[in-house]
């Protein structure tokens, strides 16, 4: 194809966009809609996402050691049981508290009340584990039992495993959710694109007559289509950026050191964003090339 | 130029509109194609462009032999011809230049070379003072006008047309016969499918009767011959 050829599609593609009034306005609008749903439902999506994985990370082992009178017999026996622990498949890593750490924990969870067993210390040196994938901290644990000088192994038995089918389950759903917003945009777009160009199929008879190539008269369509997707990505972008921002802005500080944390406004609005306005492209020039094809076997 | 060989067009409803054609048509002549309506007329027209594909049997137009043409080489054949409807098939959002600029814009013609040709051929059906107009602004003689400039523009060795009159008042359809007479004077065959009688009467032709799927009569110089 001849380079002044393309920029005449360019320009008709154009033109036709206002030619069309209407019927450009209806598959913007319909564009809009469906990408401003995608877009909203994709950042909650991976909010939640991100929630779950906060959650999943704080999951972690308590190893309670077995008590040894003899203080360097017990550094011997920690130190191996914590090398022990580290050569474990899937182990991510192990931190050490003495007994005295773990009774300034409660104290400062409990209060001062529990200062009095500061004389005589009930508890046990321990060791946090964390696991490389949090789903598979039950499976650590139970081999962590298994070794020598370990007096309790915790984790949140029973309740870690249902939080972590709920979590599952969740992102599951949400994923099914979005498959289908997604499918719904594409076959609703494809198909009010399909209604505007089934209204110019004579146009499409004519150039075929005078002897236009299928590509020719192609090409000015999909170039619409593309159109229509990026014009009607635009108040989506808009929208879902200025309020996420503003929701970041405000719920950020209130946040802050909680367990559970907002995705930073970047980069997640640059993910998302590029996700609407790819997809309203994808849409805008599937659904155009599609619905001229039925018209070419003139 | 034109050229058919037994061809047979049999519509998938069972309907046979064209059952065995066997025609010549020399370079330069001017056909009418007459017959009662539903005869197979504009089967016969359609097999011409490629609109329909025979069924069986030969047609060659212009050297080009449409029994194994393929899909893709469609648009360099149609190219070559040009083609006049009774509902002049113009679009209605380019003006009178853009529509007939079309044609030569689609084959990717120089746009210094499409200017020239598209005001001479305006000029020769008249209109060049009319070219920013909408076809909605124009008469339907003046339609017909721009369809027909827009199927000379690209220097057609054939140029079909059908019931290209059907539309118009007696007068306008004259107007519209002088256009043809021109365009068939500088060398370019014609073929018309039409009703109009009194034109077929009077500017004399070779005149094909199409009745059932068939020509029954082929005669040159002839009259309309039918009733109906």
């Amino acid at each position: 194809m001849k380079g002044r050829t393309f920029q005449r599609h360019f320009r008709e593609s154009l033109k036709s966009l206002g030619r069309n009034g209407w019927m450009t306005f209806a598959s913007i609008s319909a564009v809009t809609v469906t990408l401003l749903l995608v877009g909203v439902f994709t950042i909650i999506m991976m909010n939640l996402n991100k929630v779950a994985d906060d959650i999943e990370n704080d999951v972690e082992i308590k190893v309670l050691i077995d008590i040894i009178e003899d203080a360097e017999q017990a550094k011997l026996v920690e130190e191996k049981l914590m090398a022990d622990i580290k050569n474990l498949a899937g182990v991510e890593e192990v931190v050490y508290s003495s007994k005295e750490q773990e009774l300034d924990y409660l104290v400062e969870d409990y209060g001062e009340d529990l200062s009095l067993f500061e004389q005589s210390n009930p508890l046990r040196n321990v060791l946090y584990v964390k696991a490389t994938e949090p789903q598979q901290t039950p499976k650590v644990a139970k081999k962590i039992e298994k070794l020598e000088n370990t007096y309790q192994v915790v984790y949140g038995e029973g309740k870690v495993e249902e939080l972590f089918s709920f979590l599952n389950t969740s992102r599951n759903v949400g994923l099914v959710l979005i498959l289908g917003l997604l499918f719904t945009a594409i076959f609703l777009i494809s198909n009010t694109i399909r209604i505007t160009i089934i209204a110019r199929k004579d146009e499409i008879e004519i150039m075929k007559l005078v002897g236009a190539t299928n590509s020719f008269v192609r090409i000015p369509f999909v170039l619409e289509g593309m159109w229509l997707g990026i014009l009607g990505s635009i108040i989506p972008i808009t929208v879902v950026s200025i309020v996420y921002y503003n929701i970041f802005k405000v719920v950020k500080p209130r946040l802050q050191g909680e367990l559970i944390q907002l995705l930073d406004v970047t980069p997640l609005l640059y993910q998302v964003n590029v996700l609407v306005l790819a997809l309203g492209m994808f849409i805008g020039i599937w659904g155009s090339f599609m619905s001229v094809r039925r018209f070419l076997k003139i | 130029m034109i050229q058919m060989n037994n061809v047979v067009k049999k519509y998938p409803n069972g309907v046979v509109a064209a059952n065995g054609i066997t025609v010549d048509i020399k370079p330069g002549e001017f056909v009418y194609v007459v017959g009662p309506s539903g005869a197979g007329k504009s089967t016969f027209i359609k097999l011409m462009y490629r609109e329909e594909k025979q069924t069986s049997g030969d047609v060659i137009i212009a050297g080009t032999n449409l029994a194994t043409l393929k899909n893709r080489q469609v648009p360099q054949f149609r190219r070559q011809l040009g083609v006049v409807f009774q509902d002049f098939k113009l679009l209605p959002r380019l003006n009178v230049y853009e529509n007939v600029a079309f044609a030569l814009e689609v084959i990717e013609e120089h746009p210094k070379m499409i200017r020239k040709r598209v005001m001479e051929v305006l000029e020769l059906v008249g209109l060049k003072h009319k070219v920013r107009m909408f076809p909605s602004e124009l008469s339907g003689g003046e339609q017909q006008r721009v369809s027909i400039a827009r199927s000379i523009v690209n220097r057609p060795k054939v140029v079909i047309a059908d019931e290209p009159t059907g539309n118009l008042d007696p007068e306008t359809s004259w107007e519209i016969m002088n256009i043809f007479e021109e365009i068939n004077t500088r060398g370019t065959t014609i073929v018309m499918a039409t009703h109009n009688r009194e034109i077929v009467n009077t500017i004399r032709r070779r005149v094909i009767t199409i009745e059932g799927g068939m020509i029954v009569r082929d005669v040159y110089g002839g009259d309309y011959g039918y009733e109906g």
